[in-house]
């Protein structure tokens, strides 16, 4: 059974020999922006296959405290945080308080209908909305990331308000 | 055993990877009124096969296209070489309006000669008539010309048969998906990857020389934009601020990059980038989502998408100081991914028509709203470089797949892919 993680890695990474060489890096320009290029910090295609999006790894609380699950779900075009979830963001604020060094990646979600740059706005407001709540709570700003993906990666396929449900959320990945 | 199975696993994903979805386009449905012609067979008296089928080739563009409907060989009583041979009472016979006749020729120098004449058959007026010389492996590209040029002499405009669709395809289960951006020929045949990645690829764009093509990747883990050199490869990375970096669009002088950015705040809204001087000038500062921005064709003005009034709808904004953006869209509650047309006139948008997402017009007033396709989930509308056809994204069997109407609406294409998810085409300008 182990050995299907270290194949998957080996594959992916033989899949990108037909990538394209290592992205040239425009330099950002200084004077339009104090902003700290998140994207620039020389992660780079060889990220891939460090296992961490491996099938298993999204739904987990790997590095988040124990017993408590990291996906928080939405209502059809909100970004508002139902009651239902304050405890839930109360344990990963604490935890993230408690531990300096954790960090977490806040990933925004739709589901499939609609435009696909406007589901990356929505789900970039429901990541904001996560993120404001951590801090709210005791996370600090260094500590969250986020990340809009929009409709592109659905949790489950279908067509289907049931599908839809499960696919419009937050997820709090650790270790990121 | 491992080892076996990591071999059966390669041979299985590298040439689907390397090889384009396989796209193959088929008309739904045609023009009632469309025009009768016959693609008469290029004469050939050179030894050896013919290199290419030129007329072949026209008669598929020309089909395809849905205005056409060309005769087929087979049915021809005679195969006139010259306009001086067309014998215009038996054409009339046949109920065809015009006649292709032709040759094709090599050329000392190891070129060919492509000599071409259109004819109308009810006045025997010749409409066309060119030689032009084309290398072995052009002829097909000189097939395609000829098409364009018989499409704007019968019709009035040109055609686009010589232009390239660029589209994103995602391969694999849900939650382990590979993405690839390719581009094609618009009639299917040379499909290449541009750029493949585990992360979602998105929004490719056309850069107007038709040499470069804006996306936003996620390749290094957040999203940030690309501008890619097709011939080269060479990827620039333009813009990745923290948060959103999507929805890029070049302006008509190529120069500068229409984008949507979120940056810390986490709310959308529309900037523009000179690329060579990494300028950034903000376009819309409100608190509600602004994105999807598209470049009239006059560069002075931008369309876009804002729920800035609840939901969303679309919006135009001078590029001068101190313009205000309009609200151009009130038909629906959700108006969104403005697509402008090559003359400013039309607006392609997606439309929620009775509880579908579909393709509808617009005029650039924002009246007259046509809605185009029927399908549920139809998004990410762009218009061929002649204004005659929209290319969007729809659903085939649970897939995303493509879908091809024209602006009227009378016709329709169904594009399959052989595999896979194909979706977010984007139709290149012309390629000089």
């Amino acid at each position: 059974m182990r050995s299907l993680p270290v194949l998957l890695m080996i594959l992916c990474t033989l899949m990108l020999v037909g990538c394209p060489k290592k992205p040239t890096t425009v330099p950002e320009s200084s004077g339009s922006t104090t902003e700290e290029s998140a994207a620039g910090s020389g992660q780079g295609e060889g990220q891939v296959g460090d296992g961490s999006d491996l099938p298993g790894a999204s739904g987990s609380t790997t590095g988040g405290p124990a017993g408590v699950t990291n996906i928080i779900y939405f209502d059809f075009d909100r970004s508002d945080i139902r009651p239902e979830y304050a405890s839930l963001i109360n344990s990963h604020a604490k935890h993230l308080a408690s531990a300096g060094g954790a960090k977490i990646r806040v990933e925004g979600h739709t589901d499939e209908r609609g435009s696909r740059e406007y589901n990356i706005a929505l789900a970039e407001r429901r990541a904001q909305a996560v993120r404001r709540a951590l801090m709210l709570q005791g996370a600090g700003d260094a500590q969250l990331t986020t990340v809009s993906y929009g409709e592109e990666r659905p949790a489950v396929p279908g067509s289907n308000e049931s599908a839809y449900e499960k696919n419009r959320r937050v997820e709090l990945v650790y270790g990121r | 055993m491992i080892l076996r199975a990591l071999i059966v696993l390669i041979a299985l994903t590298l040439p689907a990877s390397q090889a384009g979805a396989q796209l193959t386009v088929q008309i739904l449905r045609g023009m009632a009124e469309s025009v009768p012609i016959a693609i008469v067979p290029l004469a050939w008296d050179a030894p050896g096969e013919m290199p290419w089928d030129v007329s072949a080739t026209i008669h598929a563009d020309l089909e395809r296209s849905g205005r056409f409907r060309p005769l087929a060989r087979t049915q021809m009583l005679e195969l006139p070489r010259a306009a001086s041979e067309v014998d215009a009472a038996d054409w009339r016979m046949l109920k065809v309006d015009y006649v292709l006749v032709g040759r094709l020729s090599p050329l000392p120098d190891g070129r060919y000669e492509v000599r071409y004449e259109l004819v109308s058959i009810a006045n025997g007026q010749r409409l066309l008539g060119t030689a032009m010389p084309a290398d072995r492996n052009a002829l097909k590209l000189a097939s395609h010309r000829i098409s364009d040029a018989i499409y704007e002499k019968i019709l009035g405009v040109r055609g686009a048969f010589a232009t390239r669709i660029a589209y994103v395809a995602a391969d694999g289960p849900t939650t382990k998906r590979s993405y690839r951006l390719i581009v094609t020929d618009v009639d299917g045949a040379n499909e290449r990857v541009v750029f493949a990645s585990p992360e979602p690829i998105m929004s490719p764009a056309w850069s107007p020389d038709g040499r470069s093509l804006a996306y936003v990747s996620f390749h290094s883990g957040l999203a940030a934009i690309y501008v890619q050199t097709l011939r080269t490869g060479e990827q620039v990375r333009v813009s990745a601020k923290s948060g959103i970096n999507g929805a890029p669009s070049f302006s008509p002088d190529g120069k500068q990059l229409a984008l949507t950015l979120s940056r810390k705040d986490g709310n959308a809204d529309v900037y523009v980038l000179t690329l060579a001087t990494q300028e950034l000038r903000r376009l819309t500062e409100d608190e509600a989502i602004d994105t999807e921005p598209a470049w009239a064709p006059d560069g002075r003005s931008i369309y876009f998408t804002s729920d800035r009034a609840g939901g969303p709808q679309v919006y135009n904004v001078g590029l001068g100081t101190g313009d205000r953006a309009r609200r151009i869209t009130f038909d629906g509650s959700y108006n969104a991914r403005p697509r402008v047309s090559p003359d400013g006139r039309q607006i392609a948008v997606v439309t929620l028509d009775r509880g579908a997402y579909r393709i509808a017009a617009i005029d650039a007033n924002g009246g007259g709203m046509r809605v185009l396709s029927g399908g549920q989930l139809d998004e990410s509308p762009s218009i061929a470089p002649n204004g005659a056809d929209i290319i969007y994204t729809t659903r085939d069997r649970g897939r995303d797949a493509l879908a091809i109407v024209s602006s009227d609406g009378r016709i329709q294409q169904r594009i399959s892919a052989s595999a896979g998810e194909v979706r977010e085409p984007a139709w290149s300008p012309y390629l000089n």
